[in-house]
């Protein structure tokens, strides 16, 4: 099995552990991440107004590129990956915009490149049962809250990713690597995305508001797909409690670090180290290091 | 055999010429076997009726095609000028060639043509009825024992015409036997509506027929030919005292479709104390002789012998010369919303759950005690407009009883629990009938928070429900950690509606309701003759209007039968 790879600009600056750990998880499963040659920005953000194509060059000239070197097409990053997918989406349906795109990129695509996240591949690639069967490290119902955020799941009917108010991919996910999923109601919310730069204490907010949900449901670690909810999850807990006094913290655990724990890669290949609130203390405490 | 007639409307619809007779007739220039006519008013003004009877009359015809846009409207009137001039009905058609919403031009045009020629061959297939007329039978069917059915059945009844209600469930009373008081007055719904229930089962002129469903129909109008499958009781109704003594021992709890899920029901039961008939069924899904195959308790206990358990579906056949239809509504189901949780979120209830728990002979006993853990919840927040008035995602329609009904159950709630807070989130407050404008207001002087906005969320944190909403008089948002929440769902038609309109004849809408003739002037007239509607079967209405429909549909039907 062999699947392009777009790591998008995050993942090769701040979000390294997720996409180290990525890589890493996909040699171990016995599948190839080829990355593709000569990525650029996926846009970082699906245009809002409908007439603004221009946005939709950088993530039109990465699909075409992404034909010419395979099929499939997967990322890591959850906005990388609505940008793409919405991108593919509406080349394939809306003849005159993919026209106009492919005259500005000069290049010739019609929207026939498979766009998976790399969960998607976990479950109908590879199959939760096979990763199942290849878990090597115990994690003894370790409780992770799984926080999907938004921008895997909306627009449902663009993202046909999963049920957008009640999805279980990243449950079954965290079951097959014998975790201890922790259902909670803020699973699907905001993260605070790019508030964060505007109006930070927006942002910590949400964060808070998220992780206070999890650590009530008797989460001990938040995990994500996105290096944005990483970001406001993980970097903000400083500020979160200097805000409020009843918040502990929790370590917010990347899914692809997981699974390596999981699939019983070396630890240092996880860069445990590049997360904020470093999760090593609590996985040893659980002698899962 | 001569030639068939066809008559082309030249039917105007919005000032547009739908599609020229002459170029239809043109396109029929190849058969023999027809001869057109083209008349150059409308066919169903007088001149038109005219037209068509010097037409026939004067070629010897005795089958004609009438080709226009809306055959349910002047269908009934054609079939009546041809039985007065002695003609055979059946031996004639009407046919709609309206053309689709986007007028596709010449594709319409061979799709009018396409019906036109199949009409044509249909009608000369048909063979004119040998012996003597079947006599026009004066006694009518009515199917749906609810508030309309029952309205409907009592008026043909007092008109001294026989009339046969079926019901699908045990006994009458639909929707309404489920409610708890009633707005605008307030007036207890089971003391309003038990006296018609035991009116209708004594009435010398009805016939109850429940626990049974319509299987197939047949024949026309003053001659249908029904066939009704009386779904097994296992409870032999002869012997059956109505005494109850079965439904108090049987060991079975199970949740109540009744209750709403929110009260437990036996596995033999009735719907109610005042039941009519007061007889119980059995429901093997759930009866622990039928799941598990030992119990027979009621067996045991009955005092007359009336249990049965190898009864099987019985078939009975009943001629009737008119049909009214009351089929009534179901709500959207919670389960299938998922901003609400898709019915997990525990005290998450629908509007006719309220009402149950409100209601003296609900599992509660009429106090308000919130499923989940029966503590009197304080903080209840109600939600209008709930898969209604939402057409990207839900039922486009306004379901047009849950302003009022709202209204009323915010009422019940504080009546009943003096500290507690009532929360609507609305779009828009429409209250059009008679007082009941002054009920919301007076809703709202006993401290009822309107707040016009939607609710995005919920979900349970805490024990509490937790409302995410919009307050959009204020901008604000609006987070309520309540203790329970009615959710006042979309009116739909009843389940299997779509099924019995097939076997009808009968047309139905996108969403399932039956569609009228015609919504302004026969609003109770189905596209079949004989056949009428009435109540949320058309289409949701409150109380009144449902009532106001079973009274129109049953003088329907009188001046039918007065005809012959």
């Amino acid at each position: 099995m062999e699947f392009l790879y777009f790591p998008g600009c995050t993942l090769y600056t701040k979000a390294k552990n997720l996409d180290e750990a990525g890589r890493e998880c996909a040699k171990a499963l016995g599948f190839e991440l080829k990355e593709l040659s000569n990525w650029t920005c996926c846009g970082a953000a699906f245009p809002l107004a409908k007439d603004n194509i221009m946005a939709l060059a950088p993530p039109a000239r990465i699909l075409a590129k992404a034909k010419e070197e395979g099929s499939t097409l997967t990322t890591l990053c959850s906005v990388c990956f609505n940008v793409i997918k919405r991108t593919n989406r509406l080349i394939q349906e809306d003849e005159e915009k993919r026209e106009k795109i492919n005259t500005f990129i000069e290049m010739d695509y019609q929207g026939d490149v498979r766009v998976l996240h790399y969960l998607e591949i976990l479950k109908r690639e590879v199959g939760f049962e096979s990763i199942r069967g290849a878990v090597k490290r115990d994690l003894q119902g370790l409780k992770v809250a799984p926080f999907y955020g938004c921008m895997l799941l909306r627009p449902a009917e663009e993202m046909e990713f999963d049920d957008k108010e009640a999805p279980t991919i990243f449950e079954e996910f965290l079951e097959s690597i014998a975790c201890e999923p922790v259902d909670f109601p803020y699973k699907i919310e905001c993260c605070g995305a790019f508030q964060s730069v505007g109006a930070p204490e927006v942002a910590t907010e949400c964060a808070y508001a998220i992780l206070i949900s999890a650590l009530r449901n008797g989460a001990e670690a938040v995990t994500t797909t996105c290096p944005l909810c990483q970001f406001n999850l993980d970097s903000k807990q400083k500020e979160i409690r200097e805000r409020h006094n009843d918040f502990p913290g929790i370590p917010i655990i990347y899914f692809t670090q997981l699974l390596g724990l999981a699939l019983g890669l070396p630890v240092e290949k996880l860069e445990f180290h590049r997360n904020d609130v470093d999760p090593r203390p609590l996985l040893e405490k659980k002698g899962l290091l | 055999m001569g030639k068939v007639g066809v008559v082309m409307c030249p039917c105007e619809l919005e000032g547009m010429t739908l599609f020229d007779p002459e170029v239809l007739v043109e396109g029929l220039k190849g058969r023999k076997d027809v001869l057109p006519l083209i008349h150059h008013q409308p066919v169903c003004s007088e001149s038109g009726v005219e037209a068509i009877r010097a037409f026939m009359e004067g070629n010897g015809l005795d089958r004609v095609v009438m080709a226009c846009s809306k055959p349910e409207l002047f269908g009934p009137t054609f079939k009546k000028a041809l039985r007065q001039w002695g003609l055979n009905p059946s031996l004639s058609g009407v046919l709609g060639i309206r053309p689709t919403a986007e007028r596709k031009g010449s594709d319409d045009l061979q799709e009018a043509l396409h019906v036109i020629e199949e009409g044509i061959d249909e009608i000369k297939r048909r063979k004119p009825a040998k012996g003597e007329k079947t006599p026009f039978v004066k006694r009518a069917m009515v199917i749906g024992g609810g508030i309309t059915g029952i309205t409907a059945s009592i008026d043909l009844g007092n008109g001294g015409y026989e009339v046969l209600l079926v019901d699908r469930l045990p006994s009458i009373g639909g929707r309404m036997l489920q409610l708890s008081e009633t707005f605008p007055t307030l007036d207890c719904a089971q003391c309003t509506l038990t006296p018609k229930t035991v009116e209708t089962g004594q009435h010398p002129h009805i016939r109850l027929i429940t626990y049974a469903e319509i299987e197939s129909v047949s024949g026309e109008v003053g001659n249908f030919l029904v066939k009704i499958r009386r779904k097994a009781a296992y409870v032999d109704w002869e012997k059956c005292t109505g005494c109850g003594l079965c439904q108090e021992k049987c060991p079975s709890k199970v949740p109540s479709e009744f209750e709403r899920g929110i009260g437990p029901g036996k596995a033999i039961y009735t719907l109610s104390p005042q039941a009519v008939p007061n007889k119980p069924v059995i429901n093997p899904e759930v009866c622990r002789y039928f799941t598990e195959g030992k119990c027979r308790v009621c067996e045991k206990v009955c005092l007359t012998d009336a249990i049965d358990y190898a009864q099987e579906d019985t078939f009975i056949e009943e001629r009737v010369g008119a049909i009214i239809v009351a089929t009534g509504f179901d709500l959207y189901r919670k389960e299938d919303i998922g901003e609400y949780g898709y019915g997990d979120v525990p005290d998450v209830i629908d509007g006719l759950a309220f009402e149950r728990l409100n209601s003296a002979s609900g599992p509660t006993a009429g106090e308000i005690r919130r499923p989940s853990d029966g503590h009197i919840p304080k903080e209840v927040v109600f939600i209008q407009c709930v898969a209604s008035r939402d057409p990207e995602r839900y039922m486009p329609y306004c379901s047009r009883a849950c302003c009022m009904y709202t209204a009323k159950h915010a009422r019940l709630y504080k009546h009943k629990v003096h500290d507690g807070h009532a929360y609507i989130f609305y779009m828009d407050i429409r209250s059009m009938g008679k007082g009941y404008e002054e009920f919301i207001q007076q809703g709202m002087e006993e401290g009822i928070l309107y707040l016009r906005g939607r609710v995005s969320r919920l979900f349970r944190d805490n024990g509490h429900v937790v409302v995410w909403g919009a307050d959009t008089l204020t901008g604000k948002k609006v987070e309520i950690a309540a203790d329970m929440v009615v959710l006042a769902t979309a009116m739909i038609p009843s389940r299997g509606a779509k099924e019995l309109a097939e076997k009808l004849h009968i047309g139905t809408d996108e969403y399932g309701f039956l569609t009228e003739a015609q919504c302004k002037l026969y609003p109770v007239e189905s596209g079949v003759e004989g056949i009428y509607l009435a109540g949320c079967a058309q289409g949701p209405k409150d109380i009144a209007d449902t009532v106001a429909q079973g009274n129109a549909a049953a003088s329907k039907v009188q001046a039918l039968f007065a005809q012959h």
